[in-house]
């Protein structure tokens, strides 16, 4: 596939401050490796999304919101001045919980990116189309209807669109937030089955549904609880065997 | 439980009277429905009464005479095509106008501009509806219509003074339906949007805009409504000369008389019964014909905007 080695991760030291003086993350460090399945999970409000869009900026839309500490991504500072923010966003890609076809056919949903990118000849963008379609294990069941409408998909084909549509960019870094919400458990199945796939060509960084999928997809996993970040290990040793016992109650679930 | 409720039962029941809020309940009802229903029943007697005067201008002057290019009651020539063109020219020429204005402002108050702006303009925007219409006929009259001759049309008071104004009129409406309109575009079409490496414009333009667009069209629909069926600053400006312009943009700048000034111009000075009279109603009629189509449109699409939006959420 496009790359052999992916992007690599480090968070440094983050602290990010709501508008209300809420901290949502407390001192986060954290290094992502290359080609990895990386799980953020904990329970609600504890600042898993949070630091997901601080990862491509999204968190800059964020009104009044404070940030200390710094995120390097294959050692460059993403916060640095001079970073085309609109160039970071498509290589460091993100797939929401709820589906956002945007308005206009499958085929638009996917070449729109890659338009805004710059990509004009016709030929390239069919070509991208149907590899982004076919890596989100969708092109099978659209490709007779490339243009009709994204909203007549079900919602397990939306997600899966707009997983396809952040992949036509070729991102070096992926981040899914809670991409499974909303979908049945045979879609949940094919889309935690390309995922397996696509951490051969991408660093795969996921906020998980449940406690049981982290455990079935990741590779490494971290626990945080209220803005601080608990534990941090590989996924047998952390859902079999956790060290710490905040990290131990919330899997077992005697709470969250 | 169930046995103390099946040996009560039968003891209450025949003793059961009638409840005493049960019949204020029935008295508010009937208020209300009598209220709705006569909202109807009017709009009803409105309609016959328009039916009863406008009707005999249809079957006593021919369909070609009707069809005619001049309107000159006196001698019995009752061409509509002049008064028609007339109102069809200053709403386009409105529309023209207001459109890319009104749908600017609303981009820039739903999406760029800082809160603090958008408290502030929003209510000046809505208060510019309550301007009286004769007033901003005045304003025409004195401020604009000079300004127009100056810049070289044969008079002031022209088709295109008439849609200055009514533009201005129909802009609160344009802008405060499509604002809402955008308001209700999902946050996640914006961050959807983003997350790709859409600058801000790219996303307001391509996705936001796009998925306003039934609320942005009911906007416009509204808006020439507003327009179409606007009368006494129309008819101060436009200089009431009722013939048709040569197609091109130089109509713009000649003077029109539209439906509407046609009625209100014409009313007091009729026999009641009279021929004449009667046109004047079936121009009503017309006038009536366009306004609810306009609006009819607007409500279908309203319509089906609900089902249109919910396509996006899951």
């Amino acid at each position: 596939m496009s790359k052999a080695v992916a992007s690599q991760i480090s968070i440094q030291d983050v602290t990010y401050t709501y508008a209300d003086g809420n901290d949502a993350l407390k001192h986060i460090s954290l290094d992502i490796r290359s080609n990895e399945l990386f799980v953020l999970f904990g329970p609600a409000r504890s600042g898993k999304s949070t630091l997901l869009r601080l990862l491509n900026r999204l968190s800059d839309l964020t009104e009044g919101a404070q940030r200390q500490g710094a995120i390097y991504i294959d050692g460059e500072d993403i916060f640095a001045r001079g970073v085309d923010v609109h160039d970071l966003r498509r290589r460091i890609s993100m797939v929401f919980a709820i589906p956002t076809p945007l308005p206009g056919s499958i085929r638009e949903n996917i070449t729109y990116g890659l338009r805004m990118a710059g990509m004009k000849e016709t030929v390239l963008l069919e070509e991208r189309v149907k590899q982004s379609l076919k890596q989100a294990a969708l092109w099978d069941e659209v490709k007779d209807r490339l243009d009709s409408s994204a909203f007549a998909l079900s919602g397990g084909q939306k997600q899966r669109l707009c997983l396809a549509r952040s992949l036509a960019l070729e991102p070096e870094v992926i981040l899914l937030d809670n991409p499974t919400s909303g979908l049945d458990p045979l879609s949940t199945a094919t889309v935690e089955e390309s995922l397996q796939e696509l951490k051969q060509s991408y660093t795969i960084i996921m906020v998980p549904h449940s406690t049981q999928q982290a455990a079935r997809v990741a590779d490494r996993a971290a626990f945080l609880l209220d803005g601080e970040l608990v534990e941090v290990g590989a996924s047998e040793q952390m859902f079999m065997n956790p060290k710490d016992k905040r990290t131990e109650d919330y899997i077992t679930g005697r709470f969250g | 439980m169930i046995v103390n409720m099946e040996q009560s039962a039968p003891t209450v029941a025949p003793k059961r009277k009638p409840v005493p809020r049960h019949w204020g309940e029935w008295v508010i009802e009937n208020l209300i429905q009598l209220a709705g229903v006569s909202t109807l029943i009017i709009i009803g007697l409105i309609f016959a009464f328009l039916l009863r005067e406008g009707l005999p201008a249809f079957f006593e002057i021919s369909p070609a005479t009707l069809l005619g290019v001049r309107w000159y009651p006196i001698e019995e020539m009752y061409g509509l095509l002049p008064l028609l063109a007339g109102s069809f020219i200053v709403t386009i020429g409105a529309v023209v106008i207001a459109l890319p204005l009104g749908l600017t402002t609303a981009i820039y108050l739903g999406e760029v501009a800082p809160r603090w702006q958008r408290e502030l303009l929003k209510p000046l925007i809505e208060m510019l509806a309550g301007i009286p219409s004769i007033v901003l006929g005045f304003l025409g009259w004195v401020v604009l219509a000079p300004l127009i001759q100056k810049a070289g049309a044969p008079t002031g008071l022209t088709a295109f003074t008439g849609s200055l104004i009514l533009a201005y009129m129909s802009l609160p409406t344009i802008i405060s339906i499509s604002e809402d309109a955008l308001y209700a575009v999902p946050k996640e079409y914006r961050d959807g949007a983003l997350a790709i490496g859409a600058t801000k414009w790219q996303t307001i333009w391509r996705v936001v805009v796009p998925a306003a667009r039934s609320g942005i069209v009911i906007a416009i629909m509204l808006g020439i409504g507003r327009a179409i069926g606007e009368t006494m600053a129309v008819m101060m400006v436009t200089g009431n000369a009722a013939n048709i312009p040569a197609l091109g943009i130089g109509m713009f700048f000649q003077p029109v008389r539209t439906m509407t000034a046609t009625i209100a111009a014409e009313m007091g000075e009729v026999a009641k019964g009279s021929l004449h009279y009667s046109t004047l109603f079936a121009i009503g009629i017309v006038l009536f014909l366009i306004t609810f189509s306009i609006n009819s449109i607007a409500g279908r699409l309203v319509g089906s905007q609900g089902s249109r939006r919910s396509g996006g959420q899951l």
